[in-house]
């Protein structure tokens, strides 16, 4: 076994992921390195990975968070980006992690409609999230009845 | 500010909301990184060392495979520093390989059987599901806060 010596200890790495109608990647990117000092910022097709101290990747956040509070999403990495054991570049086809990422932005318009309209909400209304429960199997007579109806 | 366990450990759209409304995400990254920083014997892909199956010793029996225990010497310290958990139910991205899919169950079983609120949920698969989604979690937060 050999040694393993860390990189960029003591930083963190954060994904931000704009998935807008009038923001894109690129327009992040440029506002980001305007107002970046000392964080490592790196463009990625979804948004950015910016690594440095804690205190200071949060204040960049902070600020890009607020071009477009509902559209754009944040969230904690592990490795820093460009991590031999991690980046794409090293491995080939897409990086492990990233199918969650997908999934996920497929589904974030939901919640980016959700955010929007929290606001206006009446807080006394009691929500109704999507829960197992609330999953309803088909009945079987209605099931027969569908087949009925297709057979006719 | 509450610790907030999320599953999927890596879930973007609850560690966004969750540190969003103020709270802290307990997700996989934080474990990770603590692992990736850490100086010592190179042991990739993710520096799970061979310690860390015996730290999993305190949340799954012996005979448990190894994959199982050195997952959850990530989850398991996560799952006891939480003050409240969120659960999305239908993930299936976070299928993968048995040790993946008997952890998986294990965090949950944990969850629900530790002492403490958990929000069970589905993804929001439309806008109008989007709107109770997010009310749900914020909801569920503010409650955290006023309990404490």
């Amino acid at each position: 076994m050999t040694e393993y010596k860390p990189l960029y200890v003591g930083t963190v790495t954060k994904y931000v992921f704009v998935e807008s109608p009038d923001m894109t990647p690129g327009d992040l990117a440029i506002r980001a390195y305007e107002i970046s000092q000392g964080v490592m910022i790196k463009e990625t097709c979804f948004g950015l990975q910016i690594t440095g101290k804690e205190e200071d990747v949060n204040a960049v956040i902070r600020v890009l968070r607020e071009l477009d509070p509902t559209h754009i999403f944040v969230k904690d990495r592990g490795f820093p980006p460009g991590d031999p054991r991690r980046c794409r570049a090293n491995l080939g086809g897409a990086r492990p992690g990233y199918y969650g990422h997908e999934f996920e932005l497929s589904l974030i318009r939901n919640v980016s409609r959700g955010l929007d309209s929290l606001a206006s909400r009446d807080p006394e209304k009691v929500p109704n999230p999507p829960s197992p429960e609330s999953g309803v199997a088909l009945d079987t007579r209605k099931l027969k009845k569908i087949i009925e109806s297709m057979e006719g | 500010m509450a610790k907030v366990f999320i599953y999927p450990a890596t879930s973007l759209i609850l560690s966004d909301l969750v540190a969003r409304f103020g709270h802290t995400p307990l997700s996989a990254a934080i474990q990770i990184r603590e692992r990736i920083q850490t100086p010592g014997l190179d042991s990739p892909p993710l520096q799970i060392t061979p310690e860390e199956p015996k730290k999993g010793l305190k949340y799954a029996a012996v005979e448990v495979p190894s994959g199982v225990r050195g997952r959850m010497s990530l989850y398991g310290p996560m799952i006891e520093e939480a003050e409240a958990a969120i659960i999305i139910n239908d993930a299936d991205y976070a299928f993968g390989c048995m040790g993946c899919a008997r952890t998986n169950e294990l965090i949950k079983f944990l969850v629900r059987s530790s002492d403490i609120p958990v929000l069970d949920l589905n993804y929001p698969k439309n806008e109008e599901e989007g709107e109770e989604f997010v009310a749900a979690i914020h909801a569920f937060l503010k409650r955290l806060e006023e309990s404490r």
